[in-house]
């Protein structure tokens, strides 16, 4: 026989249930080719493609270091707010730039999955590489601002990556949630950015959690972002370490990755009809 | 020994869901509320209009076969492309593809206009399923066959569509894959390219020996290319034989003089055409469109194409060349095409018809109708249309000596 039997394929109806994983394995070069297409595209001009990635946190620091810290002089655990304030919006960004990005790539890869096959979850996943670039090049200021405001790390930095990839799976469950549900409402998709800046006055970003009274500690819990705002100030300005909550941010980003992945595979195989 | 079955489908049927806008399937969340409200308690089953595009298809292709597969539009072609290649689920059925599959659908999926030609080679050989180191063994051979190499670290934006369009065929044509499922890519770029294609689409099959099915309303490019034929007719295999049987089946199935056709409604649609038999007897084309559109139509665009059984066209004439037409904006009605006289020989010919607005075309129907034309001298015994062609002229002989 030529075939060797990993190349036979047998096509039913239904729903797959299993093998998914495998496959994407399979496919892992395209997903990397479509990674880097949008990296190339974002970062065609180096310099450009860099000053966009810092533009964003860093407008946004200068804005509420102007609105909150000058005027409004709240208070950011002895830590000086412009800093305090761009280490919160970091991790934030990273989180809603990457619901932003694979909640749409579904709707916005039509084309391409009309015409070819390949697993559908590549494109939420390849979607998400622009954002950790992105991440990492705005982490590069952090750096530059410990030094302006002389501010010695400590050995908590080293849970920075670990921290990043838990807000990256937070954000790619909750992407899969609202993609699947953009195929079948097609206007769902205009709601993401009021649901994205809600939640962001509902995290302890631009203000310390510390600041929250005490009968509304339970919302900091619920919000895995709190968690994980903290936990970044924990870990590059050796604020207060946020233990139970982060422990419970990283609980609930697996609770909702496994939820994100279940509703994805529910409309995967038909999405070449439904779009 | 018996070949290979490179693809087994065994009652194969694929049912679809026609949403139309009167009968709401639920588009947006505004709509699934109002009709919530409206009514709470009754299911949405019933609002969707569903079909089969095809049912219970059962079809072998063997090793090296290279099969065409024919069919008017809405027959279930792409449909049956789109089963195989996994793209989209079949409702009933089971399908077994023996070996790696490559669909071209379309070329240049996936080009991306602000990367370089190499750029996009890598990725789109990616999307048809290489791996970079099959691509980069290629490249050569790739950029070679495209003539683009000048170009090749040039974003695509800044080439002119037939460069994009060589350039895509060459990554689609050094595919390596067992199956290579072709759909319409014919369709575009110019004659010569065409034949280059078909060149390389028939080295492909018969020295390298891989599968092809082949899906083109070309017929010229299917007589040529496929061994086999398929005929497809409102979902179902009709016939299924020779490819030169196959077309000649397919000919002969075509409606004569009257079609009603069934279109997405929401879009302006061609409803029927009819060829008047009077005219016909006469020597004269009489084509009659119906047309129907949600909205108004300003102004409307219809043509007719006259091609020979092979599929070559002889001439075509829309609403824009005829420069006397100057319609008020329509929402339905009947365009008609007069023709006097065409300069046809005797025979068989089938048309095509086109219906849109502006220079935008909604509908085509092609091969929609076939039909006998009578021309004003016969021609003599022994001289068949393939030979003399379908231009009578009108000339005169003399000789000196």
């Amino acid at each position: 026989m030529k075939f060797s039997e990993s190349q036979r394929i047998v096509i039913e109806p239904g729903r797959r249930l299993t093998g998914i994983w495998k496959e994407v394995w399979q496919y892992r070069e395209l997903g990397l080719a479509l990674g880097l297409r949008d990296l190339r595209v974002r970062y065609k001009d180096t310099f450009l493609g860099a000053a966009w990635a810092i533009l964003q946190p860093l407008a946004n620091m200068l804005i509420f270091s102007l609105i909150l810290g000058r005027l409004g002089k709240l208070p950011s655990e002895g830590i000086p707010y412009p800093v305090f304030v761009y280490c919160g919006l970091l991790p934030w960004f990273l989180f809603s730039n990457s619901v932003t990005s694979s909640s749409q790539s579904i709707v916005s890869a039509t084309h391409l999955i009309k015409k070819v096959y390949f697993p559908r979850l590549l494109i939420p996943i390849s979607s998400l590489g622009v954002n950790v670039l992105d991440f990492i090049v705005s982490a590069g200021l952090v750096v530059v601002l410990m030094l302006v405001y002389k501010i010695a790390p400590s050995w908590a930095v080293l849970l920075t990556p670990i921290l990043a990839l838990g807000v990256l799976m937070l954000a790619l469950g909750i992407g899969l949630i609202l993609a699947s549900m953009s195929v079948t409402f097609k206007d769902f998709r205009f709601i993401i950015p009021f649901i994205l800046q809600i939640w962001m006055f509902a995290t302890p970003v631009v203000y310390s959690s510390s600041l929250i009274p005490e009968k509304w500690r339970l919302l900091v819990y619920l919000n895995p972002m709190a968690g994980y705002a903290d936990g970044f100030r924990y870990a590059l300005l050796n604020g207060r370490f946020p233990g139970v909550e982060l422990l419970v941010a990283m609980a609930m980003t697996i609770g909702v990755l496994l939820f994100g992945l279940k509703s994805f595979s529910a409309v995967e195989r038909n999405l070449a009809d439904e779009l | 020994m018996s070949k290979n079955i490179i693809v087994d489908m065994q009652g194969v049927g694929k049912k679809y869901a026609r949403v139309s806008s009167a009968s709401a399937g639920y588009s947006t969340i505004r709509d699934s509320w109002k009709s919530w409200i409206k009514s709470p308690f009754s299911s949405n089953s019933n609002s969707r209009d569903e079909f089969w595009a095809l049912s219970d298809i059962n079809l072998k292709v063997a090793e090296g076969d290279v099969l065409g597969v024919i069919g008017r539009n809405g027959a279930g072609k792409s449909t049956l492309l789109k089963l195989i290649s996994r793209i989209s689920p079949p409702t009933k059925g089971r399908i077994i593809v023996n070996g790696r599959v490559a669909s071209l659908l379309e070329v240049g999926t996936g080009f991306h206009m602000e990367l370089s030609g190499r750029e996009n080679i890598y990725l789109n050989g990616a999307i048809l399923g290489m791996n970079k180191r099959e691509i980069s063994k290629k490249l050569d051979e790739i950029i070679d066959f495209s003539g683009v190499d000048t170009f090749i670290d040039t974003p695509v934006k800044h080439y002119s569509s037939g460069m994009f369009v060589r350039l895509a065929f060459a990554v689609a044509a050094h595919l390596e894959q067992e199956l290579l499922l072709i759909d319409e890519v014919l369709a575009v770029g110019d004659t010569s390219f065409q034949q280059r294609c078909i060149g390389k689409i028939q080295n492909i099959s018969r020295e390298q020996g891989r599968t092809v099915l082949f899906v083109s309303h070309n017929n010229a490019a299917v007589a040529n290319l496929c061994n086999r034929g398929v005929v497809l007719a409102d979902g179902g295999v009709v016939y299924d034989g020779g490819a030169h049987e196959a077309l000649s089946f397919y000919n002969k199935s075509l409606a004569t003089h009257n079609l009603t056709v069934s279109g997405n409604v929401d879009r302006p649609h061609i409803v029927s055409v009819m060829l008047d038999e009077s005219a016909l007897m006469k020597g004269s084309l009489r084509v009659l469109v119906k047309f129907a559109s949600p909205r108004e139509l300003d102004p409307i665009l219809v043509g007719v194409v006259v091609h020979t059984l092979f599929g070559a066209p002889i001439f075509g004439f829309n609403t824009v060349m005829d420069q006397n037409f100057t319609p008020e904006p329509l929402r339905e009605g009947q365009a008609i095409l007069e023709v006097e006289a065409p300069p046809l020989h005797t025979g068989s010919y089938k048309m095509s018809v086109w219906f849109g607005e502006k220079n935008e075309n909604f509908d085509v129907q092609h091969d929609v109708l076939s039909f006998d034309f009578i021309g004003r001298q016969p021609l003599p015994p022994g001289v068949s249309l393939e030979i003399a062609g379908p231009i009578a002229v009108n000339g005169r002989w003399s000789v000196k000596n």
